[in-house]
Parts: structure tokens; C-alpha cells; sequence
């Protein structure tokens, strides 16, 4: 079964209903597309693909590799192949302890960043886009103009008017400056709003009415677990949002107390890069591979909440 | 945060919003100008008061330095604050006094963004709590940096007149003098370079403390400030374009290394020999026996080349100070800071960490002259290093806007090294672009 | 009897009139939150920069209203329209490179014709878990031309690459970065959509006798065409926006990447080195327009070929 594609798919899935109003297609089980046409394996397109997970994974692998060095080696021997010591555990027990453990904290910060940050993203999104899909409001038009128009503004040339009225309100320099921001996705609320509109059967909230079932209820009770795929999608988006979020802290953050791990690495990268800084290469490259464990793991392990919920959601469908 | 609050800062936003440029406006830094002076005794006093300061610096001196302040004072919580080196300090510095709030007491500041931060009326003017008597204490070129317009806005903490480092190992082995002028060292940097063609006499990307610095001990003087607001760019004066001519024949003959100072790669160039020599400010060694181990024994330092033979001249290279903020509500607290920071304590504390003082005392102590160090095969590296620091040419001066005008370098003189081409024509081009600036900003600008 | 009758359908009545103006407002509670944020992280900027915009402060002078006179400068800026031509070229190159590969990429899968598919699906999303930042210092460490992968190669073959951060190749090494980046995500989005088109079109596709191509031609892309749309306004906006990539390598190649290399480098040195805060919100604001009208001709265009199908 397919993994994280499952989970794109809901996308286009409701997104493609949504354009073709009307003319709704059903949705396929893929097995059985498989089982009626068999197709002829292609070693040559295998080759093809192969030079392209080559492409994608190289990197990857010299990060890995390099991850092994001491600095010294770093600079001494080949970038594609491991060198004489193995310093890796050496790497990773001076990256987590250097500078009284800075990078713990940093971590700690993400996470603290992606659980409040993406969490509470998700869950606006989600009760926005409920809304727009299934409840018919006044300015509810104006409300899906404003967040679209006002997606197209780049993020960064917000920053310096964001961060002078978050220091006037005293946000800068704590986890708010970071937090706030990142609550907000339009691209979340869209999907969501698309989602629903399918997903979420309008004569099933009319019969929640009837049984004198609150809103509020309703939505946390059945709403909510139709939504579930929708919901797990925006989640893994906004996680990688906040969990990549570098510009924001950047700026919005002058104390290294507060920074996440993006802004370390690179505040550990520029040390080296300046006068007077300690070169410290090999601590950089260990950490930018522990930045990208946690979550490649959180994509591999949220992929079985997204095929369950998938699964529900197509057999309610 | 209560909920009144909550709602009263909201409304705060509402009204940001809607009055946005007034809010520009009354951004600029306020407050604290009861206690722009005070006398020994308060100071001292305030010292013996519970209270905290923040500090911003980059510099790795400072944490014994702090520690053995709040020794002394115990009842005084100094938070040390590292927001990034050089640019990115200046920048965060710069976005807190714009926003108004969230600026530390004190902040390192090199000697080139000074006049910056203190004509903008963002530092403040020490002389009110007695910073004025402390001239004796430092060295000319350095009290030169930190007074501006009759004020003295910051106090010395390190300097760096610059000397040249070399391998004495890679002259040795091709039979090369030791340059002492600027002909000589050309020469050299084509024997160097034609004996192994990946050896280089040193490296350079374009870097524009170090193109002020070289303009500087070539006598040229671009800058100049008057009142504050009157500025006059001209880098075609005699010293500058002395400079650039000279700089050219290795510039255009590629007779220096394509490597970033600070870089990865500029470590290993150091460490094999392949950068054979750097002009540089004084607090270097310290630099040179973290960042390159290996080369122990093989680096040995001379006075810095020069245009006249036997006529020594030398000039600045970083180095800076430190400043306490307009914004800070402990005034008194953060000066008492600085006197011990950069007073014969922390100066001692600062040498002992590999800084080069600024600090007359410390310079001419027998202990500092008599030094002889073992990475640098035994060499009393400080005779010279001294001796450059009493040769620095009089007279320079940094734009009142230096930091942006460093920003530009890249986007102009960068591009003469990139192209390996005139060096003159890339100066004049971050001419053209500061005069604009600067223009753009109100001063009243001489472009020549 | 009436009377109670009459009292106790009052009430009633007044609570159903409530209910169903409860019911019309009952959308707010909802929607309020995300409102209230949006309005304060997105709204308040966009209106005080617009605000800024109209207004030159000077470190000298102070502060004046100049009205549209920033949008007039920054219209007539080289920098800016040099800054603009150059992401406008990174989008004509970069992102149809992008998207050919991801789409070529996505139909591979989607044939059945590969070997471990479920390998290489995963392992060329895998870069897109990679922050912008990591993925750059990473680069960036590898495009070294002494010690880095670069330098490697050419001592093992004896060959001398184009300097990868050299001023003519580091748009073309930003484009490199981007694309290994979310060349996989792009990948999926295709896939996800080639995977709910019905299997009757093929079946009835390969009774007529249609070869593998012509389905891809013919049944295939146009089914997936909204999924390219959305793909291709994504791509568009985020080349508008470059910003982390050239930033972060501005350290190791200060030469080659200028202060005003994008448009949002410009508005972000503008304001952060130069304090030009009121020049900066106009480019923004500029940026901005120029971002939202060629998203939404990229839209139309889709939409519109589509609607000829």
C-alpha cells in the first residue's frame, strides 16, 4: 500500500472534486487497476529512476558520511567515503554537550515550536475551514478573499513591520514571536475547507441538530473523525513548516535561548566564518544530521495514522 | 500577562497599525537621560545594589571576564549574551533601538560601527560619569576611535594595528627575503606562486575592513565627518588610489588565493603553507594556535610592508570596545561594567585569553614585551606587535553609516575581485553607492 | 388552555427564531480564532507596511509623508528589475525543469513498470524532510571547489568543473538546491492525482489499441492538469520568494551573490543593514502584487486549457 502518498492524495483528491463540481468521479481502489492491466517490469526505467534517488539521496549520504569525521578529517580526506576513524559517537556526544548543551535547548525549543506551533496551526485551520465548508455565514466570502490575497505577500517582507509591532507589544524575544506566526496556514484552512465540503455529509450534521446535538459537539464528536485524513495531512505540513522555520526566528530571536535548531546550526556555521570564532565543521555537519532524523522518523511513523485514516475516511465515503 | 493588558496591547497593535508612520517616528531611542551622569561615588554605590545587566558580545574574553566581575560585585547579575558576530550583532543592535525596547545595557562594538551608533544618538556619552579622565589609560589610536564630536561614546577593550604573518618555512625553502615593502612583497607573491601554482602570498576576496585598513596606512584618508552630518567620500585621494595601484599587480595577475578569510578551506591554506603570508590586525596568534595547531613552530610575524623603505607606518584592524546603550535602564551599573571590563582588571583577564590590549599599561609591561611564543618558535611576537600599535598613521575615520557601507562592499569592490579587475574602478563604485546612501539619508554628502 | 397553549409556544418559537440566528452567526465561533490570529500576524503587517511605505524616514531629518514617491524610486531601481529579471529567470528555467523531472518522476511510479517503486518514492521525497537551511550548509559544503565533493571530483579525475559558486554558475547551483529540495514533493502531488484517475478510461484506452504514451498524453496529464496548476502556482510564488538559499551562501561566496540578489534579499538588506525600512515595505508591497497577478494568469491559463478540453 502506498505510504505518504496516501496522504497527498486527499488533496487532489477533494481538490479535484472540488473543479469538477458536478461531475464527481469515483474513487479507485488501486488494486484492482493492478490486478486487470499487467505490465511489464522496465529495467531501463528502473536505471533511470534509480540515477534520480541517486540524485536525492547522495547528499544525504555524504552528510551521513561526514557525520563520521573528526575536523581535522573533515578537510583531509574524501567527502564520499568514510575516513581512518570512525568519530561519529565522538560527533554526537560533543554536538549535544558543546556550550553547556545549547543544542539540547535548541531541540527542546523545536519541538516546543512544531507541538504548539503546528498543533494549534492544524487546529485553526481545521475549525476555519470547517466553517467555510459547511456553514453558511455572513462576510464568509470576505473571509476566504482576505487569508487567499493575503498568502501572495512574501512571508519575508512581512518581517520588519511583524517585528516591529511584536517588540511594541514586548512578543520579541520569547517563544510567542515565533509561535504566533506559525499558527497561521491558509494553505491548512484550503484544504480543509475543500476537504470538508466532501467529506463531511451536510445531512449528517442536520441530523446531529435534530437530536439537539451543540455545534460545538457535533464537531468534536463526528465532524472531526471524518476530517481525520485532512486533518493528519495539514498536520504534517505545518510540522514541516515549523520544524524548517528559519527566517522568523532569525529575526524575531537575538538570544540563543530561544532559537530553534535551524538558527543554531547556522549561528554554529557563522562562528566558524568570522574572527575570533572557534571552526567547529564537524559539529555543524553532526547536527544537521540529527536535525533531519527526528523528522524523517516523524514522516515514517505518522504514515500509519494517515493510511488508517485514509482508509476511514474512503470507506465512510 | 493579564487579561486587561492582553487587551490594552492589542488595541496597541490597532492603533500601530493605523498610525504606521507615526510609530516610525517615535521610535527613536528615548529615556534614561536623568542618569546621563553621574559621579564615582553613586556608581560605586549603585555597584553595591542588587541588580541586573545584559551584555551582548561576541568576543570569547568576555565570559571569565564577567565572572570575575560578579566575584566583586556579588549582588550584581550580568547576562551575557552571544547574538551573533560582527554584522548580525550589529543588526540586532540596530533592530532593538529601532523597535525602542529590548536593547542590552551594554554591547561590544568594533571601532568601525561606532560612529554609527553614537552620532544616532543610540550610545550613550560617557563622559557624564567620568569616562573623559580615562584618556592616559589607552592608546592614542584607540581613544581616537571612541571619541567623536567631544564625546567618548564607548571604551577601549582591544586593538589591532596590523603586522604581517608569515611561513617562515616556505620563504626559507624558496630562498625569498622576508618583504619589507610593498615592491618586495609583490615580488615574492609571483616567485610563490610560479614555484607551486597552487601557493599563494596570501589570499583575498575582497573584505572591506581590510581594504579601509591597507587605505588607511597608505594615507589615504576617504571618509570624513563634520558635524556629525557633513561627510565627504573620496577614495581617488593619493593614498587610496596608492592602494588600489599597488593591490592591482596581484589582483589582476591573480596572485592571490580565491579564499574567504575565515573559511574552512582558509584554515587548511594556513595550515599547509599554501597562504604563505597575512596582513593582519595584532590579536591574530591567538587565532592562529586554535585554528591551525598543525602549523606550530612555522609562523613568525614582521612589521607590516611598506610604500617607503624604512619609513614604518601601520594601521588599525578591528579591534573595538564597548558601549552602553541610551536605552538601558542601569546606567550607572552598566558604566561601573564597563570601567572594570575595560579598566586594568578586565584588561589583564582579556590578555591573559590572547586579546591584544589597548591599554597602555599592559602594552609596555615587561611580562607582555618579553613574551616569547612557542607557536611562533620562540619569537617575542609582542615587540612587534607593539611597535606596530605606535606606528599607526593618524588621521582616520569611518562613515557615520560604516556598517551599510561594509554591507555594500560585495555588490562593488567585490566585483573588481571577482573580475579580476581595476581595483579603482570597484572603489569608485562603492563611492557612487555610499555617496547615495548616504544622500538617501540626509546627510549632506561630498562625493568629490 | 389557549393561553397556555399560547405561552408555551412562544417561547418555543422565540428559541427556534434564536437558534436559527445563532445558527447564522455559529460559523464565527468557529472561524474567529483563526481570524483573530491571521488578522494580527498577517492583516496588521501588510497594513503597516503599506503604511511605511507612504512615509521616507531619514537617519538625518527625520520623518516625512512622501506618498507613492517610494514606489516611484523602486520602479525605477536597476537593482530591483535586475533583482526581479534574475528570479524571473530562476522561475522560466528552474521550475519547468523541476516539475518535468517530478512529472516524468510520478508517471514512472504510476506505470507499474518499476522495480522497488515504493523505494524510490520514498527515498526522492526524503530531501523535502530537509530543512531549507541544512539543505543549504550542506550544498554548500559540498560545492567547494578545494575541500568540498567538487574538489574531490576533480582531483579523482583530474578535471576542472565550473566552480559551482563561481558569479556565472550560482544561480545555476541555488536552482540545484532547489530543485533536490522539492523535486520529490512535487513528485507526490502528481502521483497522488494520476492515482485517482478511473481505471475504465485506461481499459477502454488499451482495447483501442493505444500505446503507453499515447495514454500519457492523452488520458493521463490532462486528467492530472489542476494538480500541475497547483504545482506550478506553488513553484512560481516560492521562486518570487527565494530567499534562505542565497542568503546562507552569501557567507561563503560574498562576490557572486549580491545584496540585492532577489527581490526579497533587496527588501530584507534594505531594511536590516540600511535601515531603509520605508523603501523596503514598498518593494514588499510591490513583491507582493507581482507574486498574487502572475499566480493568478497561472491559474487562469490552466483553467482556461482545461475548460477547452
Amino acid at each position: 500500500m502506498t505510504t505518504e502518498a496516501t496522504v497527498t492524495e486527499a488533496i487532489t483528491t477533494a481538490r479535484g472534486t472540488e473543479r469538477r463540481a458536478g461531475s464527481r468521479q469515483p474513487r479507485l481502489h488501486r488494486s484492482v487497476r493492478r490486478g486487470s492491466t499487467v505490465q511489464r517490469r522496465s529495467i531501463l526505467l528502473t536505471i533511470v529512476m534509480g540515477l534520480l534517488a541517486l540524485y536525492a539521496l547522495l547528499p544525504l549520504f555524504w552528510l551521513l558520511v561526514n557525520s563520521t569525521k573528526t575536523q581535522r578529517a573533515l578537510f583531509s580526506s574524501f567527502g564520499l567515503w568514510f575516513s581512518g576513524d570512525f568519530a561519529l559517537w565522538d560527533n554526537i556526544v560533543q554536538t549535544l554537550t558543546y556550550h553547556d548543551g545549547e543544542f539540547v535547548r535548541w531541540f527542546g525549543n523545536t519541538l516546543l515550536y512544531v507541538v504548539v506551533g503546528a498543533g494549534g496551526a492544524t487546529l485553526l485551520a481545521t475549525l476555519a475551514g470547517y466553517a467555510l465548508a459547511k456553514y453558511d455565514f455572513p462576510g464568509r466570502r470576505a473571509v476566504f478573499a482576505v487569508v487567499l490575497g493575503a498568502v501572495a505577500v512574501p512571508g519575508t517582507a512581512l518581517a520588519v513591520p511583524t517585528f516591529l509591532m511584536f517588540s511594541q507589544l514586548g512578543l520579541t524575544n520569547t517563544p510567542w514571536a515565533i509561535i504566533l506566526p506559525s499558527l497561521i496556514s491558509p494553505f491548512g484552512l484550503y484544504l480543509i475547507w475543500v476537504y470538508a465540503s466532501d467529506a463531511v455529509p451536510s445531512e449528517l450534521l442536520e441530523a446531529a441538530r435534530i437530536d439537539g446535538s451543540g455545534e460545538f459537539r457535533t464537531f468534536f464528536t463526528v465532524s472531526l473523525r471524518l476530517l481525520a485524513p485532512g486533518f493528519v495531512t495539514v498536520l504534517l505540513f505545518t510540522i514541516v513548516a515549523t520544524w524548517n522555520n528559519y527566517f522568523l526566528p532569525l529575526i524575531m530571536l537575538s538570544e540563543s535561548t530561544w532559537y530553534p535548531l535551524t538558527v543554531g546550526l547556522n549561528s554554529w556555521n557563522a562562528q566558524a566564518t568570522t574572527a575570533g570564532g572557534e571552526a567547529i565543521y564537524h559539529l555543524v555537519i553532526t547536527g544537521s544530521l540529527l536535525t533531519i532524523v527526528p523528522i524523517v522518523v516523524a514522516f515514517l511513523f505518522l504514515q500509519r495514522y494517515w493510511q488508517s485514516g485514509l482508509a476511514a475516511g474512503s470507506v465512510k465515503q | 500577562m493579564t487579561t486587561r493588558s492582553t487587551i490594552r496591547r492589542w488595541a496597541g497593535v490597532a492603533v500601530a497599525a493605523a498610525l504606521a508612520g507615526s510609530l516610525a517616528a517615535c521610535a527613536t531611542p528615548s529615556g534614561g537621560s536623568e542618569q546621563g551622569s553621574a559621579s564615582a561615588e553613586e556608581i560605586a554605590a549603585a555597584l553595591q545594589k542588587e541588580s541586573s545587566i545584559t551584555v551582548w558580545g561576541w568576543a570569547p574574553q568576555l565570559e571569565p571576564i564577567v565572572e570575575a566581575f560578579e566575584e566583586k560585585y556579588p549582588k550584581i547579575d550580568v547576562k551575557l549574551e552571544n547574538v551573533g558576530t560582527g554584522n548580525d550583532h550589529y543588526t540586532k543592535l540596530q533592530n532593538a533601538i529601532k523597535a525602542g525596547t529590548g536593547a542590552p545595557d551594554v554591547a561590544q562594538v568594533e571601532y568601525y560601527a561606532l560612529p554609527q551608533f553614537a552620532l544616532s544618538g543610540a550610545f550613550a556619552d560617557l563622559t557624564g560619569f567620568g569616562a573623559d579622565e580615562l584618556e592616559d589609560q589607552y592608546t592614542a589610536s584607540t581613544w581616537g576611535s571612541v571619541s567623536i564630536d567631544g564625546g567618548v561614546y564607548a571604551l577601549p577593550q582591544d586593538s589591532g594595528p596590523m603586522a604581517m604573518f608569515y611561513r617562515a618555512d616556505v620563504f626559507e625553502k624558496l630562498g625569498l627575503e622576508v618583504p619589507t615593502t610593498w615592491d618586495e612583497y609583490i615580488a615574492a607573491g609571483q616567485a610563490i606562486h610560479a614555484a607551486d601554482p597552487n601557493a599563494y602570498i596570501t589570499n583575498d576576496v575582497g573584505d572591506a575592513g581590510f581594504t579601509t585598513s591597507m587605505i588607511w596606512q597608505a594615507g589615504g584618508q576617504p571618509y570624513a565627518v563634520e558635524n556629525g552630518t557633513d561627510v565627504t567620500i573620496d577614495f581617488a585621494d593619493e593614498g587610496s588610489t596608492k592602494w588600489a595601484d599597488t593591490w592591482n599587480q596581484l589582483v589582476e595577475n591573480e596572485l592571490v588565493a580565491p579564499i574567504s578569510s575565515w573559511s574552512d578551506e582558509w584554515y587548511q591554506g594556513l595550515g599547509d603553507g599554501s597562504i604563505a603570508t597575512l596582513v593582519i590586525g595584532a590579536w591574530m596568534p591567538g587565532n592562529l594556535e586554535s585554528g591551525v595547531p598543525d602549523a606550530a613552530g612555522k609562523w613568525r610575524v614582521a612589521p607590516m610592508p611598506t610604500y617607503e623603505e624604512g619609513v614604518a607606518a601601520a594601521a588599525e584592524n578591528g579591534g573595538g570596545g564597548d558601549a552602553v546603550l541610551e536605552q538601558s535602564k542601569n546606567k550607572l551599573v552598566a558604566y561601573g561594567f564597563l570601567e572594570f571590563l575595560n579598566g586594568p582588571e578586565g584588561a589583564a583577564i582579556h590578555a591573559a585569553n590572547g586579546g591584544f590590549p589597548s591599554t597602555v599599561a599592559d602594552l609596555e609591561s615587561e611580562d607582555f614585551l618579553g613574551y616569547e611564543s612557542d607557536y611562533f618558535g620562540g619569537q617575542k611576537i609582542n615587540e612587534v606587535l607593539v611597535q606596530a600599535s605606535k606606528d599607526v598613521v593618524p588621521g582616520w575615520s569611518y562613515l557615520p553609516f560604516q556598517t551599510y557601507a561594509n554591507s555594500i562592499y560585495g555588490d562593488t569592490v567585490g566585483q573588481s575581485y571577482a573580475n579580476a579587475s581595476d581595483l579603482n574602478e570597484g572603489l569608485a563604485a562603492w563611492q557612487e553607492a555610499s555617496v547615495q546612501y548616504g544622500i538617501d539619508q540626509g546627510f549632506t554628502v561630498n562625493g568629490k | 388552555m389557549t393561553t397556555t397553549s399560547s405561552t408555551a409556544r412562544t417561547p418555543m418559537r422565540t428559541s427556534r427564531r434564536r437558534a436559527r440566528g445563532r445558527q447564522r452567526w455559529i460559523g464565527w465561533a468557529f472561524v474567529g480564532p483563526f481570524m483573530a490570529v491571521f488578522a494580527l500576524v498577517l492583516v496588521a503587517p501588510v497594513v503597516y507596511s503599506i503604511g511605511l511605505s507612504l512615509f521616507r524616514e531619514q537617519l538625518v531629518g527625520g520623518t516625512a509623508f512622501v506618498g507613492l514617491e517610494n514606489y516611484g524610486t523602486a520602479l525605477a531601481d536597476p537593482k530591483f528589475w535586475e533583482a526581479l529579471g534574475r528570479v524571473v529567470l530562476f522561475l522560466v528555467v528552474q521550475v519547468p525543469i523541476m516539475l518535468g523531472i517530478a512529472l516524468v518522476a510520478s508517471l514512472a511510479i504510476d506505470s507499474a513498470r518499476l522495480f522497488a517503486s515504493s523505494f524510490f518514492r520514498i527515498s526522492i521525497f526524503l530531501p523535502y524532510a530537509v530543512p531549507a537551511v541544512v539543505a543549504t550548509l550542506m550544498w554548500g559544503f559540498m560545492y567547494g571547489t578545494r575541500f568540498g565533493l567538487i574538489g574531490n571530483l576533480n582531483d579523482a579525475f583530474g578535471i576542472e568543473l565550473p566552480a559551482p559558486l563561481s558569479g556565472s554558475w550560482v544561480l545555476a547551483s541555488i536552482g540545484n538546491i532547489v530543485t533536490w529540495e522539492f523535486v520529490g514533493y512535487n513528485m507526490l502531488i502528481f502521483y497522488a492525482a494520476l492515482r485517482v484517475i478511473p481505471t475504465d478510461l485506461y481499459e477502454a484506452a488499451a482495447l483501442d489499441g493505444a500505446g503507453a504514451f499515447r495514454i500519457i498524453r492523452n488520458i493521463k496529464i490532462p486528467a492530472i492538469r489542476g494538480a500541475i496548476v497547483i504545482a506550478g502556482i506553488f513553484s512560481v510564488i516560492g521562486s518570487f520568494q527565494l530567499f534562505n538559499e542565497p542568503n546562507i551562501l552569501k557567507s561563503i561566496a560574498p562576490n557572486a551573490i549580491s545584496t540585492y540578489f532577489t527581490p526579497n534579499m533587496y527588501a530584507y538588506n534594505l531594511s536590516f543593514s540600511g535601515q531603509q525600512f520605508n523603501y523596503s515595505a514598498a518593494i514588499a508591497i510591490i513583491m507582493g502584487l507581482v507574486t498574487a497577478v502572475i499566480a493568478y494568469v497561472v491559474q487562469l491559463s490552466g483553467s482556461r486549457k482545461e475548460a477547452v478540453r
